[in-house]
């Protein structure tokens, strides 16, 4: 069986992930931070050192600020619900994925926010001028996804986050698709809110992601209740991460997630991403010999994470999906991949593509006989 | 802590400082350990820290080096 479909969730899970998660059930099962029990106490570090390391991946000097959620929609849906008020301005590219655009669409209807869609090229990818026309008109907010999930493509972050700092706009960077497959650095690349999920890059379980909030970035929490601290006050804590964390957290989760990153810290982010390109290159060479394959996306593999969006002429994506998995044991995704956006952009709107999306654990021979698989099914009537 | 030191207790408003402290703590080499707030204190997060009071300027220094939220230091009558 070939598993290709790791930009939906990563698979399979480094084993230490598998024995945080049992070893947390078996051992510290308790509710972290409520009690001052010891079984308490070491659910609440294993919570804590699994938000040391997420804030050393990503190069973030206050651990604190790292919260945890249920997955990275909530993240994004925290940056944008937290900070946007009645009729503020935001900005996005036409590359992001509906975790990003359906709350837009939704507080353009609630908040009468302005939304500008900045167009991105036929290849998905952003021109810096565009952008930076679209911030000549004062915005509050500024969303880009770092790595895009239709074609992989990898947003020039670094360049946009000065481009929002000398307007003098909140930066979000959706980072589900590239967290744990490329180096970020919240500082270095002017992020103000880096909203992650954990099950994808970061080779965690799912059912936990989160957000970062630089400090000075006051977000109105979206849900309210206990978090274990401040107990005599029946208002929501100002300090973080409790003052957005409020119920239990899905501490099994986030014990995968921290032996997860723990895996790619000892890896190396860079080892992990060039090993990665190295894939990517490999497929998209190999489909460039094929017949009657459109690729979509950036041509240089420097340029994309191991996502790979294409179609074969006169066939249906889905029909294709189907046939790699039933005759070639190849699982991928087919059609709009929650991003009609994207789709639109690169001109595959409605009918969608077929998407291979690799991770660390694939290897050379799994590309080779997924490009024979497509040879074959070309041939097929 | 030796036996019969006087004992001192740092509290916090949340249990991730807590576990910040400790970290830092047990890195600079004090013995410390993690107890429930005791009850002729309220705090707002339910764990704090105690150590022998004799370390308490050290302690501080150290807490503050690395900006370690605290909420009180209280020192315990003896035992």
């Amino acid at each position: 069986m070939i598993y290709f479909d790791n930009a939906a969730t990563s698979w399979p899970k480094p084993p230490e992930v598998i024995s945080a998660m049992t070893d947390f059930m078996e051992r510290a099962g308790a509710n972290p931070g409520r009690s001052g029990h010891r079984m308490s106490l070491e659910a609440g570090r294993i919570v804590f050192n699994a938000r040391e390391k997420v804030a050393e991946l990503f190069g973030i000097r206050d651990s604190s600020r790292v919260i945890f959620t249920v997955n990275g929609t909530y993240g994004i849906n925290l940056g944008i619900k937290g900070l946007l008020k009645e009729r503020d301005r935001v900005v996005v590219t036409s590359m992001e994925h509906n975790s990003v655009m359906r709350p837009l669409r939704h507080l353009e209807e609630m908040k009468k926010i302005k939304l500008t869609v900045v167009q991105c090229r036929r290849d998905g990818q952003l021109d810096l001028d565009d952008l930076r026309k679209a911030l000549e008109e004062k915005a509050a907010l500024v969303i880009a996804t770092h790595a895009s999930n239709v074609t992989g493509g990898i947003m020039p972050v670094k360049e946009i986050g000065r481009l929002v700092r000398e307007h003098d706009a909140v930066f979000l960077v959706d980072a589900c698709q590239s967290a744990g497959s490329l180096p970020i650095d919240v500082e270095e690349m002017g992020i103000d809110l880096l909203a992650f999920t954990g099950h994808k890059g970061m080779l965690g379980p799912q059912g936990v992601g989160g957000l970062y909030i630089r400090e000075g970035i006051a977000l109105e929490p979206l849900v309210q209740g206990g978090s274990g601290s401040n107990s005599e006050q029946e208002v929501q804590p100002e300090f973080l991460p409790d003052r957005y964390e409020s119920g239990t957290l899905n501490t099994v989760a986030i014990a995968g997630l921290g032996a997860g990153v723990e895996y790619l810290l000892k890896a190396g982010i860079k080892k992990v991403r060039e090993k990665e390109k190295d894939l990517i290159r490999m497929l998209i060479e190999g489909m460039k010999q094929i017949e009657g394959i459109e690729v979509y996306g950036p041509e240089d593999a420097e340029n994309r994470i191991a996502i790979c969006s294409f179609n074969l002429k006169g066939k249906d994506a889905g029909h294709v999906g189907y046939l790699l998995d039933r005759e070639f044991d190849i699982m991928c995704r087919v059609g709009l991949q929650c991003a009609p956006a994207a789709h639109r952009t690169i001109g595959t709107y409605p009918q969608g593509t077929v998407r291979f999306s690799l991770g660390y654990f694939n290897h050379e021979e799994e590309i080779d006989a997924a490009l024979d698989a497509l040879g074959k099914i070309r041939e097929m009537v | 802590m030796m036996k019969g030191e006087a004992r001192c207790i740092v509290t916090f408003f949340t249990v991730h400082q807590a576990l910040r402290a400790e970290k830092v703590l047990m890195e600079a080499g004090f013995t410390i350990s993690m107890i429930p707030v005791p009850r002729e204190i309220s705090s707002d997060c339910g764990v704090a820290l105690a150590f022998a009071c004799g370390d308490e300027t050290r302690v501080k220094a150290v807490l503050d080096s690395n900006t370690v939220k605290t909420e009180c230091i209280y020192h315990l009558e003896g035992k």
